[in-house]
């Protein structure tokens, strides 16, 4: 009983302790609950935490592959391309020099090349100095022909004057004006005076105008001299038909000097030629007598026959015909006919002088 | 004045031929000496009566009224037009056609005359059929006639290229080359200024005159006594030269350049001039053919002209040529330095009488653009006016840097001196060139 008063006892002070620990409970069951969801959040979160953390690390694992093989890739390809650029980079300066050497040994050769534009000018220089002495030759040669042309000029007029003047000519017993008696020799005027024909009176002709052209003309190298104007035609002449040539033309071309062409000038058959000519002059060299032999007409019968010198002369040996071979002397000849001949006659000879032709009176 | 010209009008129509021909004669001098009196004989109608009959009366007619035609068409284009208006030309036609060379000569002439004046005569002219004549003209053996046909064909051909070109048409360059051999000198006149109006207008003319023939024979015509023939035959020459470098090549060729050369030296005075030119037109087209011109030697009587001349125009010629050839390159700068130019177009571009039209100032800068010679540069650095010093302080600029030698001489000679005396504005080019000429050498010595 004792215990059943003690667990009354108890029993109040249980339910006051069950009150209390219910209540405490309940008090600190919110703390505890709070305190508990604290933890468990807590917990939780780390738990979330380490796992976020897990996945992020995984996360970085797997972006850290993909861009490092992304990047190695990239790399990669940045490497081909540098070692490309390189390559052509390489190439290009290789290409450079070639170029540099071609263009300039191109250049240097055929465009600009040095030593041709030297000598191209030095040839210029040369053909220069070629130009001005043949410039320099012309010019004098043109210097002179006029010189001589004047000289010839004043001649023409001296002489001209001298023969107008023919009569200041110094006699034997009056010296002229260029014939003072107190020089020692005449004045050459005097001299010019003697040599000069007087002057006629006809009046001077007067120059035509075709002198002066004709005379440069390059053919014709003295002037034409022909009288002034036309020719009057003869009073009894008939009057010549039709439109004939200038008369100056005519002349000129009368006395144009002689300019053979080259099929004249110099033969074709020339060789042939030649030798016949030289075989003519040869036979007619050689030949002693000029006279062609005379036919035997008799016409020629009495003609004397012209010995050569060789046998007129006495030094020459009296040949045949005038050399007998019989004795002269007839009381020394040995038969008293005369020799027979041994060869036969010839008949032509036997005919000599006595021959067929009617104008001989022989036949 | 007092009446002559109604006095001479009806002796035109007289019987007697011989009155006749005095009348027109006596018109003719009239209307020579005046042109007033030209006028007179316009408006007094009588140069209708006066080609009314022509083609029947005889050559002494025919040229005293050439010579009427002549004297009225030479003074002014209103009276060539209106001789042109009358019919005259086919009047000049039948002369020219006539057997008498005097007559023919007289017709030449008065249409020269009438075609001189402007391309509209001329091509009136033409158009009545006067070019196949006055080439037929040329070929006859009368020297007086060969010269007037000559002026006339070089009179039609100056006006245009169409005029030209059918003056070559008619065959006339051959006939005028072969002209170019022929002694008399007024002839030779004539037939170079004939054939250098023809070559003036187009390259294929130019061509047509050189494939004639004429070089080398109109080399000798630049050595003969006629100044005249002289300065045709360089006009002849500068013509040609001028239009493309080939032609220029060619004419080199032929030694052309030194026989121009030789020609300048000779002459004086506007003689000179188109050699001169013709020099400048070839050293123009490219650096080796101005190496040519200076090989033959040709600055030393350029710069005879620069000094002896008076004329302006030769001096700005003379000066011209000498920017052609010295433009190219250092080379042919240097040869015209050394020739002792610079100094002399210097001295010409600060007299204050020259005038602007000298353009002495483009030279100058052509060449000093290129020159490299430093002692001529340095002769110029003490005169210059400040346009130009900054050109020459330029060039310093540009050979200092690199060449110690030449860095020493131009200390010792003042130069550098002078360029510390040069006051310019900072910033603009002349004081850039400066502190780069100061920048070679060590600062005591700038000091």
């Amino acid at each position: 009983m004792e215990a059943v008063a003690r667990l009354e006892a108890r029993l109040l002070l249980l339910r006051e302790e069950w009150f209390h620990r219910n209540r405490s409970l309940d008090e600190e069951r919110k703390i505890e609950y709070k305190a508990a969801v604290k933890i468990q959040s807590w917990f939780q979160g780390c738990r979330v935490r380490s796992y976020l953390r897990y996945l992020n690390q995984m996360a970085i694992i797997i972006q850290r592959w993909w861009r490092g093989y992304v990047s190695r890739k990239h790399f990669r390809k940045m490497v081909k391309t540098a070692y490309f650029m390189m390559k052509m980079n390489f190439y290009n300066e290789m290409a450079v020099r070639i170029q540099k050497r071609w263009r300039g040994y191109y250049i240097r050769k055929y465009v600009h090349n040095y030593y041709a534009l030297k000598k191209y000018l030095e040839a210029i220089s040369v053909n220069n100095e070629i130009v001005r002495s043949e410039l320099q030759k012309y010019t004098e040669m043109m210097e002179n022909e006029k010189k001589r042309k004047d000289l010839e000029k004043k001649e023409k007029k001296k002489k001209y004057q001298a023969r107008k003047m023919h009569y200041l000519l110094s006699t034997e017993q009056i010296p002229g004006i260029y014939n003072s008696p107190f020089r020692k020799s005449p004045d050459p005027m005097e001299l010019l005076l003697r040599k000069s024909k007087p002057l006629s009176h006809r009046q001077q002709q007067t120059k035509s105008p075709f002198t002066s052209e004709l005379y440069d003309w390059p053919t014709c190298k003295r002037p034409p001299t022909f009288s002034t104007g036309q020719p009057l035609p003869a009073i009894s002449r008939q009057k010549p038909q039709g439109p004939f040539h200038d008369t100056a033309e005519v002349f000129w071309q009368r006395h144009k000097p002689l300019e053979p062409t080259l099929h004249m000038a110099a033969f074709i058959s020339s060789p042939l030629d030649k030798a016949r000519e030289e075989m003519k002059r040869e036979d007619w060299g050689n030949c002693i007598h000029d006279k062609e032999f005379l036919p035997f007409s008799s016409y020629n019968k009495d003609k004397k026959y012209d010995p050569l010198i060789h046998r007129s002369g006495k030094y020459g040996h009296e040949g045949y015909g005038t050399k007998h071979f019989r004795e002269e002397n007839p009381k020394k000849w040995v038969a008293d006919k005369d020799f027979q001949r041994v060869f036969p006659p010839v008949v032509l000879f036997e005919k000599y002088g006595k021959t067929y032709s009617s104008t001989g009176q022989i036949v | 004045n007092s009446g002559v010209m109604t006095l001479l009008r009806p002796l035109l129509l007289d019987v007697i031929p011989n009155i006749q021909q005095t009348a027109a004669l006596a018109l003719g001098r009239l209307a020579n000496s005046n042109d007033a009196l030209a006028e007179a004989v316009v408006k007094g109608d009588i140069l209708p009566q006066l080609l009314c009959s022509l083609s029947e009366q005889n050559r002494f007619y025919k040229k005293a009224a050439a010579f009427v035609l002549r004297a009225v068409g030479k003074h002014s284009p209103q009276l060539a037009r209106s001789v042109v208006q009358c019919g005259a030309l086919e009047m000049l036609m039948i002369c020219l056609e006539d057997f008498d060379p005097g007559v023919k000569e007289a017709a030449s002439w008065a249409l020269g005359y009438i075609a001189r004046h402007n391309s509209e005569l001329s091509q009136a002219v033409v158009d009545a059929g006067a070019i196949p004549l006055l080439v037929l003209c040329i070929q006859e053996p009368e020297i007086a006639l060969k010269r007037i046909a000559a002026s006339t064909l070089s009179d039609i051909s100056k006006h245009s290229p169409e005029l030209a070109q059918t003056v070559v048409d008619a065959g006339a360059i051959a006939h005028l080359a072969q002209l170019i051999l022929n002694p008399d000198a007024k002839l030779k006149r004539q037939v170079l200024s004939a054939l250098s109006q023809i070559a003036k207008h187009s390259v294929e003319l130019a061509e047509l005159v050189v494939e004639a023939e004429i070089f080398p024979v109109v080399l000798t015509c630049l050595k003969d006594s006629d100044e005249y023939v002289k300065k045709n035959g360089a006009t002849l020459i500068r013509e040609i030269v001028k239009h493309t470098p080939e032609l220029s090549q060619l004419i080199v060729n032929a030694g052309g350049v030194a026989a121009v050369i030789d020609c300048i030296g000779s002459c004086r005075g506007t003689v000179r001039l188109p050699g001169i030119m013709m020099l400048g037109y070839v050293a123009a087209h490219s650096e080796n053919l101005s190496m040519a011109v200076i090989v033959s030697k040709g600055i030393p009587p350029l710069c005879a002209c620069l000094i002896e001349e008076q004329e302006d125009h030769i001096k700005a010629a003379a000066a011209w040529a000498l920017g052609q050839i010295g433009r190219h390159t250092p080379e042919h700068a240097c040869a015209v330095a050394v020739a002792n130019v610079l100094p002399i177009l210097l001295s010409i571009y600060m007299d204050t009488r020259s005038s602007e039209d000298l353009q002495i100032k483009a030279t100058l800068k052509n060449i000093l653009q290129k020159c490299t010679y430093l002692p001529a540069l340095e002769q110029l650095l003490h005169d210059a006016p400040p346009n130009i010093i900054k050109h020459i302080v330029g060039q310093f600029s540009k050979v200092l840097p690199h060449d110690s030698k030449a860095r020493r001489l131009f200390v010792t000679t003042g130069g550098l001196k002078k360029v510390q005396e040069i006051k310019a504005e900072p910033g603009s080019l002349l004081q850039e060139y400066i502190n780069t000429i100061n920048n070679c050498y060590p600062e005591e010595i700038v000091r």
